[in-house]
């Protein structure tokens, strides 16, 4: 079998991901392999391999020529400077910025300090956060008791703060 | 307190002695951070920025530490003053280009400075001798959590605090170490550390930051991502990483005592003989020789007591402070001459290198070489 890379050489690594229900392989060769760093499993993408890293960003946004609602910045000069225009923005360009962002950072999720007057609603939102990833594994693992558990759970929390406002 | 008087007083933590400070001049944190519902200073008017500046202003200026300090809006300042402040590492480069809507406040001993309407509303940073990045960050977040009760920041829960930059976003900090490593760099050893230092996410700059040379062997270390760790765990890192710098620094000292007992006098004994005899000096070779003698003081030529003599001329002998000194512009060759003398007079204090001072090759050691740790 040759290498799905160079295909010059024989492949010696067999690589098998699945995201999402789909499998998806890729057959390389020892070079190949160290140059694409799939010695390091867990920063490697299969579709970054296959499509060019950082194709997935390239999904090009429908509010591409949208403009800042809240200070009219547009997504052109955020292209151009790098820089938004006030803090809505973050919301405004949520899209592009999300694929900017993740190669910036470790992570895409605030770990640090919280203004006092944010904290209420940060820690709600971290709870719904935390109960629909809990739900999102318990079915994907087929565990439908701790499924519906955790369903009823984020069902009141989202009622409590639909009646607070 | 006035722009002159702050000018005349050498910022109070530079003597302190602080923690590792025969390698690790001093330790800084910096937050950004935004009010809501307002564009960023980039973006916004000039009446809008004007705006931000009387509200967040207000609100530094009663801030304790400021009581003595100096609060001024950047259109008062000559460009000479502004100069100053940014050798002293008190505003950024690009601060100092800011017009109206901009201003600095900082607190007396220097050791707090704000400026308000640089590329975000607020960006404050605390600076302390040595390294001491816990303690800068504890008083930072102390002056962040006072303003926070009175100004309405801009903090999304998933994104943290938002920034004009993404580059900053989350934790807005950027926590940094100012490094003095003269024996990395004379070993060349120092680009393998700077990649090692990259790889793990930290960044390694020169001595004005971003884009700026490495003179004087002195080099930042500071962390790049904001985003998705806490403040906590990115000072852990950063310091552990600055401790680790440290050793490598500390063995290619002990290296070079016992490998290369000459290359070590002949390089202090130059930079001395040079500095107290030059009439006329520029800005990056004197760095570059003070650099060399503070190595000398460290390993025992000269009294442990010059080294903030050394550090003060690595200061005052930068061309802003040169030319406030004389109270006038002065052309490149003029401030050579006067940077010559003023490092000439104040290099006599320190008196002739004494090598009898360097223990001997034989009894080299693991730990770093600093003679006032090995005498107590």
């Amino acid at each position: 079998m040759q290498c799905d890379v160079c295909k010059k050489k024989p492949a010696t690594i067999f690589l098998t991901q699945i995201i999402g229900g789909k499998v998806q392989k890729v057959n390389l060769c020892e070079p190949c392999s160290k140059e694409k760093g799939v010695a390091d499993p867990t920063g490697f993408a299969l579709t970054d391999l296959l499509l060019g890293v950082g194709s997935s960003d390239e999904v090009a946004s429908p509010v591409g020529g949208n403009k800042c609602p809240a200070c009219g910045f547009s997504q052109a000069e955020l292209k151009k400077t790098g820089r938004l225009g006030c803090s809505e923005c973050y919301e405004t360009f949520a899209e592009a910025l999300e694929s900017l962002l993740r190669g910036m950072h470790k992570g895409l999720e605030h770990h640090g300090k919280i203004p006092a007057r944010a904290f209420q609603a940060h820690q709600r939102e971290v709870q719904l956060r935390d109960l629909r990833k809990g739900l999102e594994d318990a079915v994907a693992e087929e565990n439908y008791e701790a499924a519906a558990d955790l369903r009823d759970q984020l069902k009141q929390l989202e009622l409590g703060l639909e009646q607070e406002r | 307190m006035n722009i002159d008087d702050l000018i005349h007083r050498t910022g109070e933590w530079l003597q302190e002695k602080g923690p590792q400070h025969h390698i690790v001049i001093s330790s800084r944190i910096r937050f950004a951070r935004n009010l809501r519902e307002q564009p960023f200073p980039g973006w916004a008017k000039k009446a809008q920025r004007i705006e931000v500046l009387d509200q967040i202003k207000a609100r530094v200026d009663q801030l304790e530490p400021m009581a003595n300090g100096l609060s001024e809006k950047l259109q008062d300042l000559s460009a000479l003053e502004r100069q100053v402040l940014v050798e002293r590492h008190l505003i950024s480069r690009e601060h100092a280009a800011k017009g109206q809507g901009s201003a600095v406040v900082m607190s007396g001993d220097q050791s707090l400075s704000i400026m308000i309407n640089e590329e975000d509303h607020l960006r404050m940073q605390a600076i302390r001798p040595g390294l001491q990045l816990d303690e800068a960050f504890k008083a930072l977040d102390e002056i962040d959590t006072t303003l926070e009760s009175e100004l309405d920041f801009a903090f999304s829960p998933n994104l943290g605090y938002l920034t004009a930059c993404p580059t900053n976003v989350g934790t807005g900090m950027r926590a940094s170490a100012m490094l003095h490593l003269p024996a990395l760099v004379l070993t060349e050893q120092m680009n393998p550390v700077i990649q090692a230092v990259n790889k793990i996410g930290l960044a390694v700059r020169g001595l004005y930051g971003e884009g700026t040379e490495a003179m004087g062997n002195l080099f930042q270390i500071s962390n790049q991502t904001t985003l998705g760790e806490s403040e906590k765990t990115i000072i852990d890192r950063l310091t552990k990483v600055v401790k680790q710098v440290i050793e490598h620094e500390g063995n290619a000292r002990q290296n070079m005592i016992d490998r290369q007992r000459n290359t070590v006098f002949d390089q202090v004994g130059r930079a001395y003989g040079v500095l107290s005899n030059a009439y006329s000096i520029n800005s990056k070779e004197a760095l570059n020789l003070l650099s060399l003698v503070r190595l000398g003081i460290d390993l025992g030529f000269f009294d442990a007591s010059h080294r903030l003599t050394i550090d003060k001329l690595l200061i005052d002998t930068q061309p802003a402070h040169l030319q406030r000194e004389s109270k006038k512009k002065l052309a490149a060759d003029a401030r050579d001459t006067m940077r010559a003398t003023s490092i000439r007079t104040r290099i006599e204090l320190l008196g002739t290198p004494d090598y009898s001072k360097l223990p001997p090759p034989d009894q080299a050691s693991d730990s770093p070489v600093d003679p006032e740790n090995q005498s107590s």
